[in-house]
This record gives C-alpha cells, sequence and structure tokens, in this order.
C-alpha cells in the first residue's frame, strides 16, 4: 500500500475514522498476537537463545519501512538522507546479524552423527 | 507490480511464522531459520525493486544499497567472530541498531510528512514508534555494556527516581503537545521525545542487577518488535506488522518465563529490588566437608548414572569443553550422563544450551529441570558446577530465604552430590546455601576448569 495515501485524511482529531480506516490492520494485530504466542510457546526452553536472536532478526524488518521512508526524502535535504541512510545501515545489521549468528547457534545443534 | 509486491509480503509473514514454527525442534531449527531468512530478503528486495520503479533520485538509492552492503558485511562478521559466551551481548546490540532504525524512522518521517493533513492517529503511532526504539536502543547497549562487565548497576535513588520522572514525561509530552501547550514544529517536537527516550533508557537499564539480565534482554527485544510494529501500523505494512508483533509475543513470553524461574516479579526486577531476608535470620554454621579430585574421579568411576548441573561459572572458567570430554570419558566407560539445566542457567533464556551445544554435547543429553527432577534419585553423583541459588534446597523448605518459592534443581535427593566451587562465596541472592551442610554434599574447592581436567587425566588411569 502507498504510504502517501495514509495522510490524504483531512480531519486532524482521533475520531473513528481512523478506527474505520485501520479496522484491517486491528484485527490483524489481535490475530497476529495470538498465533505468535501459540507458535511460540511450542518452542523448547534448549532452543529458548536461538529463537531470541532469530526473533531479533525478524524484527530488522523495520527496514523495509526505512526504505519506504527514503523513498520520500529530496535528494538535497542531506540531514535525512544521512539519518535515513543510518536507519538503512542499522536495519541491515540486525537483519544480517540475526539470521548469521542463528544459523551459527543452530548449527551446533544440529545431530552429529 | 503493487500486486505483486503485496503478495511478496504475504510469502514474507508466512515465512516469519513457518520460520518460528520449525523452531520447536532442534532437529528442524536449522531449516526455520533459513525460511525466515529467504522471506525477509523476499521483502526487502521487494521494497527495494518499488523504489527503482518509483522515481525515486538517484542519490538516494545509492545512500540505501550502499547502507545496505556495508551493513550485511558488518552483520556477517560480527555474527563469524562472537564467542558462544558473548552470545547475550551480541544479542543485545543487534537489538540495540533495530531501535536505533524505528526511532531513526521516526524522526525522518516526522520531517517528511504533511503534518497539517496527518491524522492524529497516525501521529501517535508515530510517536510509540520513536519512544520504543529509542528506548530499545539505549537500554539494549547499556544491557550489552553491563554484561561485558563494563557499566556497574546503580541502584541511587536518584537514578530510579530520574527514571520514573521521565517515564511520565513520555506520557504527558505527547498528551500537551496535542492540547497545544508545546508551541513547537512537530519535527523538533519529536527530536524532543526521542533525547528524553533514549535518556529514559539508559536509566531503566541502569539499577537492574546482572543476574536480572536474561529478563531485561528478552524485554528489550520485545519493545524493538512493538516499535516496529508500531511504524508498520503507520504505513499500512503488514509484513512490518505481524515480523514486530511475533517477536513482541516471544519477547513477552520469555520474559514471564524468566520471571517465574527466578520467582521474582516482573515489576520488582524493573525496580531493581531484591527481596532482602528477613531481620534476625541466623546463619546456621554448616559443616562442610570436603573432597579431593581423586576421590571425585574415584566416585564417578563407580556411578552408574551421573547428572551434571552447570551454572553460569562453569562458562566463566570456559569450562564447558573439558567437560563435554569428561561426559564422552564417562561414557566410554558405560556410565549415562545427563545435564539437567535450569531455566535462568546463564545470561539469557537458553544460553547454558548453546554453551554445551558448542562443547559437542548432544541435545538428548540436555534435560530440561522438570525431567531431572522427577529422575533425581537414580543419580548415583551429581556434579554441580559453577551453579548455586539454583540448587539451594532453602527455596523449597525455608519459608524465610530470600530465594524462598525459586523453582530448584533437587539435587539433594540423589544419591551424593559433588559441588565444584572456586571459594565458599555466596551466590547471587547472597543466601546461604543449605546443600553444602547435607550429609550426602561434598564439595570440590578449586577452578573448575583445572579440576575437570585433572578428573579427566585421572579417570583415564582408573
Amino acid at each position: 500500500m502507498d504510504a502517501s495515501t495514509f495522510y490524504k485524511s483531512t480531519t486532524t482529531s482521533l475520531s473513528m475514522d481512523f478506527i474505520n480506516q485501520h479496522i484491517q490492520e486491528i484485527y490483524f494485530v489481535i490475530f497476529c498476537v495470538f498465533i505468535g504466542i501459540e507458535v511460540i510457546a511450542n518452542v523448547p526452553a534448549i532452543l529458548h537463545t536461538p529463537l531470541m536472536s532469530g526473533a531479533n532478526a525478524i524484527s530488522g524488518v523495520i527496514l523495509v519501512g526505512a526504505i519506504i521512508v527514503m523513498l520520500r526524502v529530496p535528494a538535497d535535504d542531506y540531514l535525512n538522507l544521512t539519518l535515513g541512510g543510518i536507519a538503512v545501515f542499522l536495519g541491515t545489521l540486525n537483519i544480517s546479524g540475526g539470521f548469521f549468528v542463528t544459523g551459527r547457534m543452530l548449527k551446533m545443534f544440529s545431530p552429529k552423527k | 507490480m503493487h500486486a505483486i509486491i503485496e503478495i511478496g509480503y504475504l510469502i514474507a509473514t508466512l515465512s516469519f511464522l513457518g520460520g518460528l514454527k520449525f523452531m520447536s525442534s532442534p532437529k528442524n531449527a536449522k531449516t526455520g531459520n533459513l525460511i525466515a531468512a529467504t522471506g525477509m530478503v523476499l521483502a526487502v528486495v521487494l521494497t527495494f525493486i518499488a523504489a527503482v520503479t518509483a522515481t525515486v533520485p538517484y542519490t538516494n538509492l545509492v545512500i540505501m544499497l550502499l547502507a545496505i552492503a556495508v551493513g550485511t558485511v558488518i552483520g556477517k562478521r560480527l555474527s563469524d567472530k562472537v564467542e558462544m559466551t558473548g552470545m547475550p551481548q551480541l544479542v543485545s546490540l543487534f537489538n540495540a541498531t533495530g531501535g536505533g532504525c524505528a526511532m531513526l524512522l521516526g524522526l525522518v518521517e516526522a520531517n517528511q510528512m504533511d503534518v497539517s493533513t496527518t491524522v492524529l492517529g497516525n501521529k501517535i503511532l508515530l510517536i510509540a514508534g520513536l519512544i520504543t526504539g529509542a528506548v530499545a536502543l539505549t537500554g539494549s547497549i547499556i544491557a550489552e555494556r553491563k554484561l561485558a562487565g563494563k557499566v556497574k548497576d546503580r541502584r541511587s535513588k536518584a537514578v530510579i527516581f530520574t527514571a520514573r520522572i521521565l517515564l511520565v514525561l513520555m506520557v504527558l509530552l505527547p498528551v500537551l503537545y496535542f492540547l497545544g501547550f508545546i508551541p513547537i514544529s512537530f519535527t523538533v517536537f519529536m527530536y524532543v521525545l526521542a533525547t528524553v527516550a533514549m535518556v529514559y533508557g539508559v536509566l531503566f537499564v541502569l539499577p537492574i542487577g546482572g543476574a536480572d539480565m536474561p529478563v531485561v534482554i528478552s524485554l528489550l527485544n520485545s519493545i524493538t518488535g512493538i516499535a516496529t510494529a508500531f511504524a508498520g501500523f503507520v504505513y499500512g505494512n503488514k509484513v512490518m506488522i505481524a515480523g514486530g508483533i511475533f517477536v513482541g509475543a516471544a519477547g513477552i513470553l520469555l520474559t514471564l518465563l524468566m520471571c517465574k524461574a527466578m520467582n521474582r516479579s516482573l515489576l520488582k526486577v524493573l525496580a531493581g529490588t531484591f527481596k532482602k531476608s528477613k531481620n534476625g535470620t541466623v546463619e546456621e554454621e554448616q559443616e562442610i566437608k570436603d573432597i579431593s579430585i581423586s576421590e571425585t574421579a574415584m566416585s564417578l568411576s563407580f556411578a552408574q548414572k551421573v547428572a551434571i548441573i552447570p551454572g553460569y561459572g562453569l562458562a566463566v572458567a570456559q569450562a564447558q569443553h573439558v567437560c563435554g570430554q569428561l561426559q564422552q570419558l564417562l561414557e566410554k566407560r558405560n556410565t549415562q550422563v545427563d545435564y539437567i539445566i535450569h531455566p535462568v542457567a546463564g545470561r539469557m533464556p537458553g544460553h547454558m544450551n548453546v554453551l554445551l551445544a558448542e562443547a559437542n554435547v548432544e541435545y538428548s543429553h540436555l534435560k530440561e529441570m522438570d525431567e531431572g527432577n522427577e529422575n533425581m534419585a537414580q543419580y548415583d553423583t551429581v556434579l554441580v558446577i559453577g551453579a548455586n541459588d539454583v540448587v539451594n534446597p532453602a527455596a523449597e523448605n525455608n519459608p524465610d530465604s530470600p530465594v524462598y518459592g525459586m523453582p530448584i534443581i533437587r539435587a539433594h535427593e540423589s544419591k551424593q552430590v559433588i559441588v565444584m566451587k572456586r571459594s565458599m562465596g555466596k551466590g547471587y541472592a547472597g543466601v546461604q546455601n543449605d546443600l553444602f551442610g547435607l550429609d550426602n554434599c561434598s564439595i570440590l574447592f578449586g577452578d573448575a576448569k583445572v579440576s575437570l581436567q585433572e578428573i579427566v587425566n585421572q579417570l583415564k588411569l582408573i
């Protein structure tokens, strides 16, 4: 969905419009909470560290947001280009480091024989 | 193009879910990680392609490509270099980067958007994402510094008091701003909030004790996830919402699990307090039997079933590899060896399992606390290495003890317990350990690594 469509509303107060516009997302969040808890509760204690670092890597999906915001920064707005660039860098670091290190840990858990 | 991207995001969301699902068995976990990583790459590449096809300035694209390339390389480097004992620090560090990304995104977005036409709901979401991101950023950095032993606990009243004021400010300032009491532009206001939240992150983690780090790390992890979800909500981007919420759920779940394993409420952990023992608790004189290395080797050689209870002291002494050797040696003599692992052993949830897996211990030997406790009476010899509070029977039978109520590994129910200790120092809780005075318990003094090596050498001769 294009981000700019979200800013077209002319109401400036927290109105029912906002809820109406976002009702899909609200449902989505609620389902995600329950599905997430169900799936994660099944992970055994032995794998909690890889789970955490893997989950940490998944939270790096914030990078998608960083890219979206970078699209709209004017090419001569150096302050925001710098901040956005750092954001993209940090997001990538989170993803790359997170998945690589989780992979390294899980390799040690595979059966050796 | 639009539809392709939406489908790509859907696949990515499913891959996160599938990846986490595969984590439920050690055999498939590696595949799970690969699936989630593939989904992530798909989501990022699709977003980037969308960027290239839109009319985006060349400069922006170059900056992004550079940032992605450098980030990937550094991430790979860091993850290749890290020692398994340093895993909690690295996870904290990566968590800080996620938080930092969320915070910067909030700042840049505040600059880009048309303030007059943006609905209040989106502004609030943006603020929420900014604050949670900033707290996760500085909080994780302090947690990392503390785990590395570079920053000490500061439990002064001033720190706790200031932290509470900042917490109130983070809620109050946006309310005042939207009511029109703060006459500054939205952009400047976001910078102010980011600063307040970053300072709060520091003060929030400073008073929390080193042993409570498993709780803090998982909590901060969850906060980053929530920050991601807030940002996803602003953009109506479902893959960001789903990813963020899954991480948030994982973090909260592990946080509560850790709190339960330490018998402490989350609030108490966050306040940095530890239950003090009641006044007048007389520390009874304990009669302690010590045992020599050759006696230990001897009783291990006669045992049919041996259990090893490792604590973080094992990792501090870098003794996990020698420990693995001892296990292999005993198994060659047809002795069954199990590891019984307390949920809070180590510096983050499940840390001890990773350390042992690195020392080539098969996961079928790693028993969880409940399973170990059920079969405790069958063990001929139990070796406690670098653990203290988690085997203290006072947690079950002395209501006056500060550790009372904490679930423990009932080592005292086995036939013989040998505790390897550097000195008679107390555990983190600062409590006398009733186990040491029991008849079936003896203590082997000395550095765990040196002692284990000696035991291995002597066992080879027997």
